[in-house]
């Protein structure tokens, strides 16, 4: 059996596999976020959330999904329906590609690649295409409003973004994730890169699109923002994407900063536990961290977002990289992978 | 001083944090969410609801065929027609509610010299046609009936306001 799956057949078989493996739990992890969201943000507000559908109204993102899938997708006059239909699989598609180099535990990764932290950077600056496409194949002012800023935005904040994982790279001497992790065998990198953690977190924020940065759907300026025209499933491939992009930067945050799989106390009885249950675990307290930061902010104004991505985070992330960069130059610390 | 100091505490984020740890004060606060169809708010006894034609102990239609209520209602969604009845008292031959039209302003209630059409306390009356809610006095004297035990006390508790 295991010398079949060193075929090329087998392999391609073996890798199906393993994608299977994180793409359904992704999915159901996804619908399950929609709920978690709802309610932490009813309990926020001193409301219930849904708690009809089932017990806890644990069914209701199913009931969700069986209401997108028999509703009509609309195509509005004048849009240009290949790229109208392309775009909301765009968000989609990316979101749950990137997922590949994750390590869920110790080598756990569909593909445990040396770039993979390039990769995941490459995949979440794609991620912009399909918000673009979806503003402008729509053939809608607010839509390409919305296409706009988004596009603006997550430029912006992406600068920063990379300017923070040079530093932690730095700190490793590998692009590969698995290595990045086995680094925080010691310390989490959240600890001596404290104000990096944060920037990477609210640049992520802005990244994702979400509250306070979530001027790309502004429900309360311009409507919806790039996905007004979308209804039924294209509108749920959207929302999908937007759900499957949370959990990837909680993912990254996780990986680069809090010590991915490894056990938050370092001795026995804890360390027996599989690593991914903590890595989950983490990946949870993030995700309660962006709904949380969404039930209390307010929309940022336009020009607050781009002042605080190039003027606040921007110089920050530089200076920061240069003093670690010294820091570890003086005292001899770099790696050398 | 103020400037560097402001921008000391914006560094740390310092009113952001504030505000979430708020927020999460209030994530462990207990709901203030009913149950709706299976926990109710309480109502007023002037609570405006879905409307009723009383009737006397004896079981003698209240209504005198004044047209008062129609006349007061804004809307303009009562319609009565009267004739005498065969022992030659005035009464309606029609009393028909648009419930589609009616503000719920009770003013009918508020003009009837006799008590006999008021506003109850349902408020549930939700059908799945326009035409059920075209009431006509059937209906209305069968509300009246259904919910008099409620109507009667609801009109005592307000009445030393009135």
């Amino acid at each position: 059996m295991s010398a079949f799956f060193h075929t090329d057949i087998g392999i391609i078989i073996l890798t199906l596999l393993e994608s299977l493996a994180i793409i359904v739990p992704l999915l159901l992890g996804v619908a399950y976020l929609t709920w978690f969201e709802r309610k932490v943000m009813g309990a926020i507000q001193l409301r219930k959330g849904p708690n009809v559908v089932g017990p806890f109204g644990l069914w209701q993102p199913f009931a969700d999904a069986i209401k997108m899938l028999f509703k009509e997708t609309i195509f509005p006059a004048g849009a240009d329906k290949i790229l109208f239909t392309i775009a909301p699989m765009i968000t989609f598609g990316l979101a749950v590609i990137a997922w590949a180099v994750i390590p869920v535990n110790d080598h756990w990764a569909v593909a445990n690649i040396n770039v993979g932290i390039l990769y995941l950077f490459a995949i979440s600056s794609l991620g912009v295409y399909g918000i673009i496409i979806a503003g402008w194949a729509s053939n809608s002012k607010y839509a390409f409003l919305g296409a706009l800023r988004s596009a603006a935005q997550m430029v912006s904040y992406e600068v920063s973004m990379g300017f923070v994982i040079v530093t932690v790279l730095m700190c490793v001497g590998s692009l590969n994730l698995n290595d990045i992790v086995l680094a925080q065998r010691h310390v989490w990198f959240a600890i001596p890169l404290l104000p990096l953690f944060v920037i990477f977190f609210i640049s992520g924020l802005a990244e994702t699109n979400r509250a306070p940065f979530d001027l790309a759907e502004g429900e309360t300026e311009i409507v919806a923002g790039f996905f007004v025209e979308y209804s039924a499933m294209t509108f749920a491939l959207f929302f999908l994407g937007e759900y499957a992009n949370m959990i990837l930067i909680s993912a990254m945050t996780t990986t680069l900063f809090l010590g991915g799989w490894l056990s938050p106390i370092p001795f026995a009885p804890f360390t027996l536990i599989p690593g991914v249950f903590w890595f989950l675990l983490k990946i949870l307290v993030c995700l309660f961290v962006f709904v949380w930061v969404r039930a209390t902010l307010p929309r940022f104004r336009y020009d607050q977002i781009m002042s605080l991505g190039w003027k606040v985070f921007l110089p920050i992330s530089l200076i920061w990289l240069v003093l670690t960069a010294g820091f570890l130059e003086i005292f001899g610390m770099l790696p050398h992978a | 001083m103020t400037r560097l100091s402001r921008m000391a505490w914006g560094l740390v984020l310092w009113e952001i944090l504030s505000g979430l740890a708020l927020t999460l004060r209030y994530f462990f606060k207990p709901k203030a969410t009913i149950n709706y169809p299976f926990e109710k708010n309480p109502t007023s006894p002037r609570f405006k609801g879905e409307h009723a034609l009383r009737r006397y102990p004896n079981g003698e239609e209240r209504c005198i065929a004044c047209k008062l209520c129609e006349a007061v209602c804004p809307a303009q969604a009562i319609t009565i027609e009267a004739a005498p009845r065969e022992d030659g008292s005035r009464r309606t031959t029609r009393y028909d509610i648009d419930m589609t039209k009616c503000i719920y302003c009770g003013l009918c209630e508020e003009a009837c010299p006799v008590d006999a059409i008021v506003e109850g306390p349902n408020f549930e009356f939700a059908t799945e046609t326009r035409e059920e809610l075209l009431y006509n006095k059937a209906k209305l004297l069968d509300n009246g009936d259904r919910w008099e035990p409620e109507l009667a006390k609801r009109l005592e508790l307000d009445a030393p306001y009135r």
